[in-house]
Order: structure tokens, then sequence, then C-alpha cells
């Protein structure tokens, strides 16, 4: 029995590095070759370590950015954005090569997950690199080929800082049902019709689902980005309960 | 929560979802999605709302409500310690998926 136990644990898997690519000047996304991978649900991230020769470890949780389709033929990206002062991102993003091996155990995290069957629209409010698990969200939306409806309002400081901004642009135009707006905070692009801002009121009720859709919102950011945005949303009436939010590291 | 490359001492920056790992290596079930009812204030809500402190090795996860203590999980080489005093219950949903 003791035996039977021990091997129901999560443990740390060695995955190799297939492909990468760069998602923006200082992020990549990496595509991860994981033998026996169970598959996932958009939402879920892995805990990446990375251990020193001296030993010393790091650890660090990462948003898983692909859909996990239902043929199984599907692949693990994480994107990771390069935070200068970081201990575990400056490797990702810039030192490990494809062949390389990290370790890497997951997925985990059931509750900020988004699932197909669900049939209730869906509002994503996006901080920065917070879109990663809001970005597995809408993929797998395409794969499974159902029709909620999705908002993703997406605050990025610049145009140059929007990950995934090709492939977004495409889906809305060929994902039925799927609408993005972006909030940008520094700059906007070239004749945008308003001046930097964060996110707002007037943004989250014009570009979102009201609440008498009853949508399930996902908020995904840094701390002030997710407080901000909850709040706003409780603030138009939506119901907490249908709130769900995820913090990440790095500043806003 | 695409990028946690934070340094331990900071405010905080994480929350509960990021427990997920650390939890489900000791426990078969994921606890993340459990619902906590908080010692101090009697809120409850899912373990993933928690607002997290400290890095890996030793953990404080408090009541976003009144940021009383509610969980602790401390690493040491060949152990972890997980103290729940701050925690009056759990509830634990147990679904397929």
């Amino acid at each position: 029995m003791a035996g039977t136990a021990v091997s129901g644990r999560l443990t740390w898997r060695a995955a190799t590095l297939a492909e990468a690519r760069w998602e923006t000047p200082s992020a990549r996304t990496l595509v991860l070759d994981v033998p026996d991978w169970p598959g996932h649900l958009p939402g879920q991230h892995v805990d990446v370590r990375l251990t020193a020769e001296d030993g010393y470890r790091a650890q660090r949780s990462y948003s898983i950015a692909s859909a996990w389709p239902s043929s199984g033929d599907g692949k693990v990206e994480l994107t990771i954005q390069r935070l200068d002062d970081g201990e575990v991102s400056p490797y990702l993003t810039d030192d490990v090569q494809v062949g390389d091996q990290i370790e890497l155990r997951g997925p985990v995290g059931g509750w900020f997950v988004w699932r197909s069957k669900s049939t209730s629209p869906v509002t994503l409010l996006a901080g920065g690199s917070g879109v990663v698990p809001l970005m597995a969200m809408i993929r797998a939306r395409a794969d499974a080929g159902t029709k909620q409806p999705f908002r993703l309002i997406y605050s990025v400081r610049t145009p140059e800082d929007a990950l995934y901004a090709d492939e977004l642009r495409r889906r809305v135009r060929d994902d039925a049902g799927l609408d993005v707006h972006f909030v940008y905070t520094r700059k906007t692009p070239d004749g945008w019709p308003a001046p930097p801002k964060r996110l707002d009121v007037a943004a989250v009720n014009t570009y979102g689902w009201p609440p008498d859709f009853a949508p399930d919102c996902y908020v995904c950011g840094p701390t002030t980005f997710v407080e901000t945005a909850a709040d706003i949303l409780v603030a138009l009436g939506h119901e907490p309960r249908r709130i769900r939010t995820e913090r990440f590291g790095g500043t806003s | 929560m695409s990028d946690r490359d934070s340094a331990p001492v900071e405010a905080t920056t994480l929350d509960g979802n990021a427990m997920a790992g650390d939890l489900r290596e000791l426990f078969a079930v994921d606890v993340t999605v459990a619902q906590y009812k908080c010692a101090g204030c009697g809120h409850a809500d899912a373990v993933a709302t928690l607002m997290l402190w400290g890095a890996a090795g030793g953990r404080v996860a408090r009541c976003p409500h009144c940021s009383d203590v509610v969980l602790r999980v401390v690493r040491a080489p060949d152990r972890v310690f997980l103290d729940l005093q701050g925690c009056v219950r759990l509830e634990v949903p147990l679904t397929d998926d």
C-alpha cells in the first residue's frame, strides 16, 4: 500500500526544449517535450526547478500557454517574461538552448482553469504577461470548437509589449465569438483614439460582458492589476464567485 | 501566473494558486480548490485566493480578508512542515477532473 501511495505523488520530470521563439524582445516561448505528459486544462501551470552546480535550487511557477487538444497530441508551451533582476527567468529566456533539459512538475492548479463544457460567456482580463493562461483558454476554446463568447481585455505598457499580437489578430478574424480590446498604459499605437491609461471602469464596462450575462471572469496579472480589475468587476455588479484571479510576480 | 520570478522577500506578488505544486506533492487532491475557513475572521474562500508570501522553501499564506496567517509550508531537506493553525476547516471537493 505504501508503494501505491508513493506512486501517486507529484514528481519532477525532465523536459527537453524542443523549440523556442521570441514573442517580444523580452519574452520567449519554450516548446517542451515532456515524456508521458498527462495533458492539462487551460489555466493550469507547472513548477520549474533549476539546480546550480553547487546544488542551489530555485523554483518558479509558470502558466502553460498552449492548449492540450483532445487528440492528445499536444505540446507544453511556456511563455517566459524576462525580469532583469530575476533568478530564473533570464536563464529561461536567454540561456536555455534547444535540446537542453529542465526539471518540471505538473500540471497543477485546478482553480484558475476554464473548462470547455462550461456554457457561460467569458470575460478575460489580462495585465502584461498575465495573458499567458488566458491565451491557453482562447486556444482551448478554438481547439474544442465551442461557441461560448469570449472577450479579452489586455492591458500592456506599449504595443511592443503585447504577447501573441499576431495570433490574437488572426483569431479575432477567424475564431467566431472572440473579441479583443487592448488597453495601453504608457504608449499607444499611432492613431489610437485615446491617450495611454490604466484599465478603468469604462473599459471593463464597454469591452467586457455585462453582469446580466453572468459571465465567468478570469483576471491574471500583477497584484495591483488583479486587485483593480476585480474591484471594477464587483463594482459593476459581477458576482464575486464568478471572478477568478491569479497574481504573479513582477511589477505592474 | 506566467512569471513568478520574484525575490523572496518583496511584497506579495503571488497567491494560493502558486502553492498547487507544493501541496500536490503532499496530497492526493488539489488543495488549492478547497475552501478554507479563516480562524481569524471566519472568511471562507478557495485556498487559491490566499495571499502568498515567501519563496518555495518557506511559504506563508494569509487571508485576503483579514491578513491573518491561514497556512504555512516550510521545507526541510527531508520533510515538509505544514502548519494549518489559522484554518478552522478545509472543504475539499471530490470531483473527477
